[in-house]
């Protein structure tokens, strides 16, 4: 019996908290904003989110572009296919990799700051000091984050995948002798705008409204104290990364249906 | 203390509130008359900053009401309770200072979001603020820059510039060194009185409350135990409140927390 109730507990919760984040994003998106200072709130976390994680994203991106066309040389080697690397780099990096791993990488590393600061502001009550200042918390802290956080991450993702295509090149090209002309007709002829770049954008915008949600969400309403903080960052970085891959499949399957 | 509804400002009566099944309060009445400082005192974990946040409206009463000037709190929306916080100032124990903005941008941050006053106004607010607690010269201080009474002074710098009517102290004596409790003692005071305030103070800081409280009111066990002046309660010979004004290891409140028998606890 406990365990049937531990069990119809944990769903009421589950439903409970899908409840409550679902208002939250409510009155994420429709705060009311004062214009007159909403830009440099937005564009301060701007800097935060997007800005500070270049370094990360930007690395990252260059070694899978050297790695993917490593390994993608050996394999069309065997085929006599070596001049199709252009193409296998760009469509790997832009349909997939560049969106996915921007992603995974966004969330540990913007969205977990986002969850550890909003925490920590409810620990020392700085949100409570704000609401008893009459000043709404939604539009004054968590909107400006959860649009920066939706903004960047289409902006990362691009350049990951503009990075991970120059570290394929330098790979592919001046190393292991891939032909310069070859490299990059081939891929000019493969990737199409709408089927592959534009659907990598969306998949990143998807990615990012998702990530900054989940992240705004556990720091807003993580218990305040030093436990409950770490217990909101792990959640965020677990579940964030698990919607990622989640969601991937399921717009790659949509797309790939013909959208 | 009941005064007439026009002569004070917080009117609780009946209040009951209980959290996760554990009762908080269970049926009190108190009033914070006008112009005065009313002190809240008791034990740690009796609700005193539950009856702060009740007061500001941030949780709801199971029943009873709250009066903060005529308007019952826990009725109103979200728009009409943030037109009175406007009219009420608050202390927070840690001081809830924002990390991210320094000395002057924390205290302007009211002014900022609740005024359309020119620039050269706010600088000149803010230092007259500052000057008031004693720390224009740390104007550009970060937060993390301040001790633990600066950041408390600062804070009360922020919670008095838009010229509340009510104070609320969440603790404000609670782990300041003895020239800070001093400092604090004398602005809560001297604003009171100078600004003509109407405060509540919640502590269980006993020699700092009497010195500045008008009256006080003894919460332990859900209900009030005890109320009066400073120096009634002091002389009072009631032993749960004697205890505790006196500080006395030993009384009603029982110096071991409930458990089985010593001996049989040791296999003697």
């Amino acid at each position: 019996m406990n365990q049937l109730q531990q069990l119809g507990s944990s769903g009421i919760n589950f439903c409970g908290n899908l409840g409550l984040s679902g208002l939250f994003l409510f009155r994420t998106i429709f705060s009311r904003v004062k214009w007159r200072q909403a830009w440099p709130l937005f564009s301060s976390q701007l800097y935060k989110v997007g800005v500070l994680s270049l370094v990360i994203i930007l690395l990252s991106g260059l070694f899978i572009g050297m790695v993917v066309a490593l390994q993608g040389f050996n394999t069309l080697r065997k085929f006599a296919a070596e001049q199709e690397l252009g193409q296998l780099i760009a469509l790997s990096v832009v349909r997939e990799l560049g969106p996915v791993v921007a992603a995974l990488l966004f969330a540990g590393r913007a969205g977990s700051a986002l969850t550890a600061e909003l925490g920590l502001m409810r620990a020392t009550q700085q949100l409570g000091g704000m609401e008893m200042m009459a000043v709404d918390p939604m539009w004054r802290v968590v909107a400006p984050r959860f649009w920066a956080g939706l903004i960047a991450m289409p902006i990362l993702a691009i350049l990951f995948n503009v990075v991970a295509i120059i570290g394929g090149h330098f790979v592919g090209v001046d190393w292991l002798g891939v032909d310069d002309g070859a490299f990059w007709s081939n891929m000019q002829d493969a990737v199409g705008f709408h089927e592959d770049i534009l659907n990598g954008i969306i998949k990143s915008l998807v990615f990012g409204f998702v990530i900054t949600w989940v992240s705004v969400y556990q720091g807003f309403y993580s218990e305040p104290n030093a436990a409950g903080i770490s217990k909101a960052t792990t959640r965020t970085v677990v579940f964030s990364s698990l919607l990622v891959l989640a969601l991937d499949f399921v717009l790659t399957s949509l797309m790939m249906g013909g959208w | 203390m009941i005064v007439s509804a026009n002569e004070s400002i917080v009117q609780i009566r009946q209040l009951r509130f209980s959290l996760s099944g554990r009762p908080i309060f269970k049926g009190i009445d108190l009033d914070i008359p006008k112009n005065k400082i009313v002190a809240i005192m008791g034990p740690s974990g009796t609700g005193k900053t539950t009856l702060l946040n009740l007061i500001g409206g941030r949780i709801k009463p199971d029943s009873g009401t709250i009066l903060v000037h005529n308007q019952n709190v826990a009725k109103l929306s979200t728009k009409a309770l943030y037109k009175l916080r406007r009219r009420i100032g608050v202390l927070f124990q840690e001081g809830a200072l924002f990390t991210d903005l320094n000395v002057f941008e924390n205290v302007a941050f009211p002014l900022r979001e609740h005024t359309h006053l020119p620039e050269d106004m706010i600088q000149n607010l803010v230092r007259m603020q500052l000057n008031a607690v004693g720390l224009r010269g740390a104007l550009n201080l970060k937060i993390e820059q301040l001790s633990g009474g600066m950041a408390r002074r600062v804070a009360l710098a922020r919670a008095t510039v838009l010229g509340p009517e009510l104070m609320l102290y969440d603790e404000p004596f609670t782990g300041q060194d003895p020239i800070s409790r001093g400092v604090l003692v004398k602005l809560i005071r001297e604003l009171n009185d100078a600004l003509g305030l109407t405060s509540v103070l919640v502590s269980h800081d006993v020699p700092e409350t009497a010195q500045i409280a008008d009256y006080i009111y003894i919460i332990a066990g859900g209900v009030i135990i005890g109320e009066g002046t400073p120096s009634e309660l002091l002389k009072t010979e009631i032993p749960q409140i004697k205890q505790f004004t006196h500080g006395l290891p030993d009384g009603p409140v029982a110096f071991h927390y409930p458990a089985a028998d010593y001996r049989e606890d040791l296999n003697l």
